[in-house]
């Protein structure tokens, strides 16, 4: 198993230093629930939620956002330029060393 | 009051399953939603999204199997409150319980089980500053009599099914309708989309994309809202309501003052046994409890179900014996005179 190491400030700015498997297709919501980091995930991952919104802090390449993902942080509170939605980023090997934030809660 | 046998507190999949396990055991049921149809998320967030893990369908729109659900539970004849949050709940003296509604709908049962799912859908509020004071003051989340608006301002916010289809229907009753959105693009329905956008050139909507309330003006009331504009900057806007429609998330609620123990947000039970919390009586099915090793799957919420299902049987009847048949066997006798049952020469062609 292959894991990697991703850094995740709370809402009360505790940074949380996890450790994300690449190999069981997981993304970053399942990620910070697996760790009981303060996430809903209400919709299970399927973009219709933001509840797991999340600022990315560093300069990883992510996946391109999709239709469903950039319509939803439309409608979402509390969105910024480098907002993106915790369900709709795949854990694979480049995202080693990622830098998050957890958006506020709303 | 209405009174039945197992109150359902929740009518998303595993509530309406209830009412068939139930059903099979001669209980009368009958289900409180906030929501104001069956189906819970199934029908308010993902109607159209498939699902690949109902046993026996290799693939069913979430939307389908809340419809096959409530055609399967026909037969039994629940009873609904829809539209009302259960709000107290109240243990008598002969040991059933009161449940109480928002609206103050009275139900009593001997038993209650809460299917609640995540919670009951609350809208979700905009970041505002001062929303709150403004609420019922010119700020509502769900338009429930139209003719309020009737020769009034109105903002509305939002980008999905809501804020189109109210933006429709009151531009023919408005008599200013505003419509902001922070983006130019929205994620409701094409024809609804076409549809704003042609009431907008005819002047019956004023458009205003790439926008945010940021705030709410008035007093007593609400007067006006403060939009900051991505590239304009500041507007303000003179008017006499303002409606946010984002959507619903869900909160567990009134349910959690209720002496239930909670554990992360969600009703611990024994599922040693039969799902009972820690008060006599309430069972927690589905998603809104919790247990150790726990899956929150719509077939965990039905195994739950018919598992609780004859635990208040034994509950209610303590001194009736009673043995689980199998539907192939015992058929399914409806409390409207339906009956299916298997081909009697069927059977004996077998034996």
């Amino acid at each position: 198993m292959s894991d990697v190491t991703i850094k995740i400030k709370d809402r009360e700015g505790e940074i949380h230093e996890v450790q994300a498997p690449t190999d069981m297709a997981m993304n970053l919501m399942e990620v910070c629930k697996a760790y009981e980091l303060p996430v809903e995930g209400t919709c299970g991952g399927m973009a219709m939620c933001a509840s797991c919104q999340c600022y990315v802090l560093s300069d990883h390449k992510l996946p391109e956002m999709s239709q469903d993902e950039d319509l939803m942080l439309a409608e979402a509170f509390y969105v910024e330029d480098n907002s993106r939605l915790g369900c709709q980023i795949p854990i694979t090997p480049e995202l080693d060393g990622l830098e998050i934030e957890l958006a506020p809660e709303s | 009051m209405i009174k039945t046998d197992i109150l359902i507190i929740g009518a998303g999949p595993t509530g309406l399953f209830t009412v068939f396990e139930a059903g099979l055991l001669k209980l009368k049921t009958h289900l409180i939603d906030a929501l104001p149809q069956p189906g819970g998320q199934c029908s308010e967030i993902y109607p159209k999204k498939p699902i690949y893990d109902i046993p026996g369908f290799p693939e069913i729109l979430a939307g389908d199997l809340v419809n096959n659900l409530m055609e399967q539970i026909k037969p039994f004849e629940p009873g609904f409150t829809l539209g009302e949050r259960a709000e107290t709940i109240e243990k008598l003296e002969d040991d059933t319980f009161l449940v109480t509604t928002n609206k103050g709908t009275q139900h009593n049962a001997p038993v209650v089980a809460i299917a609640g799912g995540l919670g009951s859908f609350e809208p979700r509020k905009p970041p505002i500053p001062n929303i709150i004071d403004f609420e019922d003051k010119g700020v509502a989340y769900i338009i429930r009599d139209p003719e309020v608006y009737r020769d009034k301002r109105v903002v509305i916010a939002g980008g999905g099914d809501s804020a189109l289809d109210w933006t429709i229907f009151l531009a023919d009753v408005a008599s200013e309708v505003t419509l902001v959105h922070r983006r130019n693009e929205f994620r409701g329905a094409l024809d609804s989309v076409e549809r704003v956008a042609e009431l907008t050139k005819l002047g019956k909507v004023n458009l205003i994309t790439e926008a945010e309330v940021k705030e709410l003006k008035g007093d007593d009331h609400v007067t006006g809202v403060g939009i900051k504009h991505k590239t304009e900057g500041d507007i303000h806007l003179d008017t006499d309501y303002f409606i946010p429609l984002f959507g619903l998330s869900p909160k567990l609620g009134p349910i959690g003052n209720w002496g239930l123990e909670i554990e992360k947000n969600a009703i611990k039970v024994d599922n040693s046994y039969d799902y009972q919390t820690n008060i006599p009586g309430i069972y927690a099915i589905g998603d809104v409890n919790t247990y150790k090793g726990k899956l929150k799957l719509i077939l965990s919420g039905f195994h739950e179900a018919a598992i609780m299902c004859q635990s208040a049987y034994q509950r209610i009847f303590p001194d009736k014996k009673y043995v689980m048949k199998y539907t192939t066997v015992g058929g399914v006798e409806g409390f409207d005179g339906s009956k299916k049952e298997a081909k009697k020469e069927v059977v004996k062609a077998i034996v």
